[in-house]
């Protein structure tokens, strides 16, 4: 079990803002902090590492004090039992890409142990390659297992499928998984994106401005409570034009430019360039795969 | 035919000896103290930070000769320090090679600090705390993990500090005094040979200390080229 409660005053985009969060994690449970950029989100997992310092708080896992203001605990980063996947890799260039697992797993590390993360990365073949060769997919592979290779009891990972294209994430993710099935370690997901949370996490905390304003399954909180058979979208307004007994709007949905038709003493309410909400039952939703 | 000109016979060939020892001496010292004050300096964020960073480019900017001047007053056996250096420890520093050593390190501190700085500075953070985050002290951090991976600054460092204590003269002068076959250093024996128009002499050991000189840094250049190709 992970307790933390921490308050941290940071200085975000948007001015001050306090970080001020709580969360029971269960043992071998893969969770998600879910958030836009600047919400804290990377923060708490640089705190939970020991990479920064919260104002206050308490962080314990499995039974170990980590931190403890009041009694003032706060345990060295290279004594919490940490594996770390960073955003930008972080690989050790100077090595091979089997002595960067080597090396993380510390003086007596088992060579078998090595050997089935080689295997489960895929990278056996490329061991002696150094990380500088090897494509974005395959770096953050090496990233994984090497955070794997100390054994730790928690695995963090921030944002580590952002800057890959779209089928090499949707690969790691089923790496991630089977890292994760494999040796059952304790998972934080640090994302702002809802396809990967929904594809990984058991349970999701949404973080908005370092505050946690909702919890549950992926599903719970994307689901049941938002859609609830009802498309909603809000758009610009870009034009409005008369027809014969009804008013054609021309409304810009993310980088879709759609048409909707209103009435006309509707239609009198709304001037160019209104923010609209356009809703709709749906009782009849035409899905198609889109082609990419 | 060409060389032979050059390489005028009976040449006493000790100063460019000496000058060598005391580049690659002043070189291997300043390796070491330029990573311990680069290493806290390019991660420090203290307010004397730009003080403590002036200080060290000092030596850049001030004429060798006032360097020079306050060592000897600072140093001489007749000021306090220097009387207690010898009393005490047996350590002379003017007019010593060891003297020379102390006055080079200082002399060359910028140039292995700046590049050593720039190489940590250039290195991503996260490379770092990812070696935090698998176990590893600050210590095995910095040996295994920062310095090779910043090679091309490191060899900077080096080449700038050997060629500039190579070339070093008015404040060896005055260090080290011109003592023949004890302070002596292949500059200031052009200097010598010039002044005593012995032009072929001082030909044999200016044209070493060039091809020399650019041997050294036409390697870093392709060094540098390589690694940063991969």
């Amino acid at each position: 079990m992970i307790k933390i409660d921490i308050k941290k005053q940071l200085n975000s985009s948007h001015g001050k803002m306090l970080l001020d969060v709580n969360l029971n994690i269960e043992k071998q449970s893969f969770v998600s902090i879910f958030g836009q950029s600047g919400a804290g989100k990377t923060t708490i997992l640089r705190i939970l590492t020991g990479l920064d310092e919260p104002d206050s708080g308490r962080i314990v896992v499995n039974n170990e004090i980590w931190y403890d203001s009041e009694n003032k605990i706060n345990l060295a980063v290279q004594k919490r039992g940490i594996g770390f996947v960073f955003q930008d890799y972080s690989l050790f260039n100077n090595m091979s890409v089997k002595r960067n697992i080597e090396f993380a797993a510390g003086k007596n590390f088992d060579q078998g142990f090595i050997n089935r993360l080689l295997e489960i990365s895929g990278l056996k073949q490329l061991e002696n390659q150094k990380p500088g060769k090897l494509s974005g997919g395959q770096k953050q592979r090496l990233a994984l297992v090497r955070a794997v290779a100390r054994k730790p009891d928690i695995l963090l990972l921030d944002e580590p499928l952002s800057a890959l294209d779209k089928k090499t994430r949707l690969y790691l993710q089923d790496e991630i998984l089977k890292i994760h099935s494999e040796f059952k370690i304790t998972s934080i997901l640090v994302s702002h994106d809802i396809s990967e949370v929904f594809k990984l996490a058991g349970t999701v905390y949404v973080l908005e401005n370092g505050c946690i304003v909702e919890q549950g399954k992926p599903g719970e909180i994307w689901i049941e409570n938002k859609i609830s058979g009802k498309y909603k979208f809000s758009g610009e307004l870009l034009d409005k034009s008369k027809d014969d007994f009804m008013t054609i709007l021309t409304v810009l949905i993310g980088n879709n430019v759609i048409r909707v038709v209103s009435t006309d003493k509707e239609a009198e309410n709304f001037e160019i360039g209104d923010t609209l909400i356009v809703s709709s039952k749906a009782f009849n939703p035409i899905i198609f795969k889109k082609n990419e | 035919m060409f060389f032979k000109t050059f390489i005028a016979a009976g040449l006493n060939w000790f100063p460019l000896y000496n000058s060598i020892k005391l580049a690659v001496i002043t070189t291997v010292i300043l390796f070491f103290i330029g990573i311990l004050i680069a290493y806290p300096l390019a991660h420090s964020r203290k307010k004397f930070k730009a003080v403590f960073e002036t200080m060290i480019n000092i030596p850049l900017v001030i004429p060798p000769t006032v360097l020079g001047f306050y060592f000897i007053m600072i140093f001489g056996t007749n000021t306090g320090i220097g009387k207690f250096l010898k009393s005490f420890f047996g350590i002379e520093l003017v007019f010593t090679f060891s003297g020379m050593i102390v006055i080079s390190v200082l002399f060359s501190l910028p140039f292995m600090v700046n590049a050593l700085k720039n190489g940590f500075e250039g290195l991503p953070g996260s490379l770092r705390e990812a070696s935090y985050t698998l176990g590893k002290s600050r210590l095995q951090t910095l040996i295994y993990v920062l310095l090779p991976n910043m090679k091309p600054s490191i060899l900077t460092g080096v080449v700038l500090t050997f060629a500039h204590t190579l070339g070093a003269f008015g404040v060896i002068l005055m260090v080290g005094g011109n003592i023949p076959g004890r302070t002596r250093v292949a500059s200031v024996e052009i200097y010598n040979y010039l002044d005593t128009m012995n032009y072929s002499a001082a030909h044999t050991f200016a044209i070493i200390m060039f091809v020399v000189s650019f041997t050294i840094l036409l390697s870093v250049n392709i060094f540098n080229k390589k690694v940063l190709n991969g």
